[in-house]
């Protein structure tokens, strides 16, 4: 089983997040990188269907040098081999350009499963999943919490918006992880130390098929960015006795902001 | 002379998503703006009698792709079907849910034609001939304005950010041929929670994080469902295995923009800012006065959630009787 998965870095979930000047794009001074936690969750499944039957698991990345970092993470996990595509203006691509260059490396090394987080938590945006799996003219599965493998199918247990659902299709397929999937392992010292042996194919963008078509600007872009209002709040509900500051809560709510 | 907006109606099991019509509200303004027509598409298996329940909000024309094939929802039909719509009516915006659904199949739509897409957008305008869709990045951390250039545009609304209004549409209802085409994807099996409510659709959350100290949740539901809203969880409480991950709020979960927001017992990490700061009214309810929670609460309430959270729920049934 040939397994390939489709990793971004992004800012850990805990940095503060602040807009640079160019008033288009964030701050990435005191950023602490980190693989994106929906990809790590890929990583994590794509390891344990190989410990199952076999095969080998490349991790692919569109970003910077910096992405190596992740990659190498990734294969401290247990991943067998990177390919970067290393472009320091990716973090202006949109979601479209990622997928069509994801989509050409796969082209060049057909894998049977492809793994890909729902989501990056920088751009949220669904996207990059579902398009290189359009690309590719296979099927697509999200938000996937269960798979199982059997002869040349998988079938998937995914949460849809009010409950779950079972769905099966044939590999060649890409499916994209859901939290409660798995619980990723941490790299292991052995495991950090063979990574550092591990390939890392690095391309530039300019190697890349892609059609004089689509190398023009992202069909979408960000022309301004803001932070949404700080919430102000502070305001502790005060009474002699639990009872007295629950009615003057539900009277504040009712009374005041009539949301009751 | 613009060629028209297209909405995508989403209903499941013959029920349409409030999200549907928050999509055809806005598809209205927007056809409106632009002095084109708007059309509604209505996918599923015997449809055509609930279509006309999309007369209200001012759609031209309702048009129903009624096929046995489409009453389980599947991305890969769907998608070709109404791809083949697409190109038959060729609009130049597309708007629909951002749900699971809905951003599946606009995903796929946007790589097959080659259009730009803006997903999980929570505001829509025009500057000049610009199409600009605000949407949040960074789990809500940050706002931001993205401009789609092509043809056509497809605008994936984030469900309960968009206002339903009617308007007048003159809503004839017409038949689409469906062929589900090429597919891979086959249904198996699900399970919905039906009386469980979609905590982004929800009006009032009610979330409980690792204050609640094990899988009983039994208070927060009570006082969720006298309000008629959803329950929530922070990832402690997802992470313990307490609740589905379908109910976590945050950055790497949902983000929510309720009228009212409860959050019980959670000590309100950033990541859990970010997934419901844009909520109308914030309440916190912790029993530790220096959880961070409360600097962002608008209410806070010092005290043991098992005490304060059935004390607020009888205030509110005396309320309301």
């Amino acid at each position: 089983m040939e397994i390939a998965v489709l990793l971004k870095q992004v800012p850990a979930t805990e940095s503060p997040i602040g807009i640079a000047q160019d008033g288009i794009s964030v701050k990435t001074d005191d950023i602490k990188w980190v693989i994106n936690p929906y990809d790590e969750f890929a990583v994590e499944e794509a390891l344990r269907i190989k410990e199952a039957h076999g095969g080998s698991v490349t991790i692919i990345s569109v970003g910077s040098e910096t992405t190596a970092e992740a990659i190498r993470t990734a294969l401290a996990m247990g991943a067998d081999k990177g390919i970067l595509i290393n472009d320091p203006a990716s973090a202006a691509y949109d979601a479209l350009k990622t997928a069509r260059i994801l989509a050409a490396v796969l082209k060049e090394a057909p894998f049977d499963l492809i793994i890909a987080g729902q989501r990056a938590v920088d751009d949220d945006s669904f996207q990059v999943g579902p398009a290189t799996a359009e690309f590719l003219d296979i099927p697509h599965i999200s938000m996937v919490i269960k798979e199982e493998i059997a002869d040349t199918k998988i079938r998937c247990h995914k949460t849809i918006d009010g409950g779950t659902a079972i769905l099966e299709t044939q590999l060649p397929a890409l499916i994209t992880t859901q939290r409660g999937l798995n619980e990723p392992r941490y790299a292991s010292l052995p495991g950090i130390m063979k990574a550092k042996k591990k390939p890392i194919d690095i391309k530039n963008v300019a190697d890349i098929e892609l059609g004089s078509e689509h190398l023009g600007e992202p069909l979408t872009k960000i022309v301004s960015m803001k932070t949404p209002p700080d919430r102000k709040g502070g305001n502790m509900i005060q009474g002699d006795s639990a009872q007295a500051k629950a009615a003057e809560l539900v009277r504040i709510l009712h009374e005041e902001e009539k949301v009751l | 002379m613009s060629k028209g907006v297209l909405a995508i109606a989403e209903q499941v099991e013959g029920v349409f998503r409030k999200v549907t019509y928050e999509a055809l509200s806005e598809g209205r303004r927007i056809a409106d703006h632009l002095g084109s027509e708007l059309t509604v598409l209505v996918l599923g298996a015997d449809v055509e009698n609930i279509s006309k329940e999309l007369k209200p909000y001012g759609p031209d024309k309702i048009v129903v792709a009624d096929n046995p094939a489409l009453y389980e929802f599947l991305t890969d039909a769907y998608t070709n079907v109404i791809y083949d719509f697409i190109q038959k009516e060729t609009p130049d915006i597309i708007i629909l849910g951002a749900s699971t659904q809905g951003k599946d199949v606009s995903a796929r739509l946007s790589a097959r034609l080659n259009a730009p897409l803006a997903m999980d957008c929570v505001a829509i305008r025009f500057k000049e001939n610009r199409l600009i869709a605000t949407r949040y990045m960074y789990g809500g951390k940050i706002l931001a304005d993205v401009e789609l250039n092509g043809t056509p545009k497809i605008l994936a609304i984030r469900p309960n950010a968009l206002d339903i209004t009617t308007a007048d549409g003159s809503g004839i209802i017409q038949n689409f041929d469906v062929d589900t085409g090429t597919t891979a994807l086959q249904f198996i099996d699900k399970r919905l929670d039906t009386d469980k409510k979609e905590i982004t659709e929800a009006d009032t959350v009610v979330s409980g994080g690792r204050g609640m100290g094990g899988p009983d949740f039994t208070v927060i539901e009570a006082l969720a469902e006298l309000l008629g809203g959803a329950v929530g969880a922070s990832r402690s409480a997802v992470d313990e295995g307490w609740r589905p991950s379908s109910d976590q709020v945050g950055q790497t979960g949902k983000v929510v923009s309720p009228n009212l927001y409860i959050a019980c017992g959670i000590s309100g990490a950033i990541q859990h800012f970010a997934g419901m700061s844009s909520s109308n009214v914030v309440v916190a309810i912790n029993k530790d006065p220096e959880a961070p929670i409360f600097a962002k609460a608008d209410y806070g309430i010092e005290g043991d959630l098992f005490e304060i959270v059935p004390l607020i729920t009888d205030e509110i049934r005396k309320l309301k009787s």
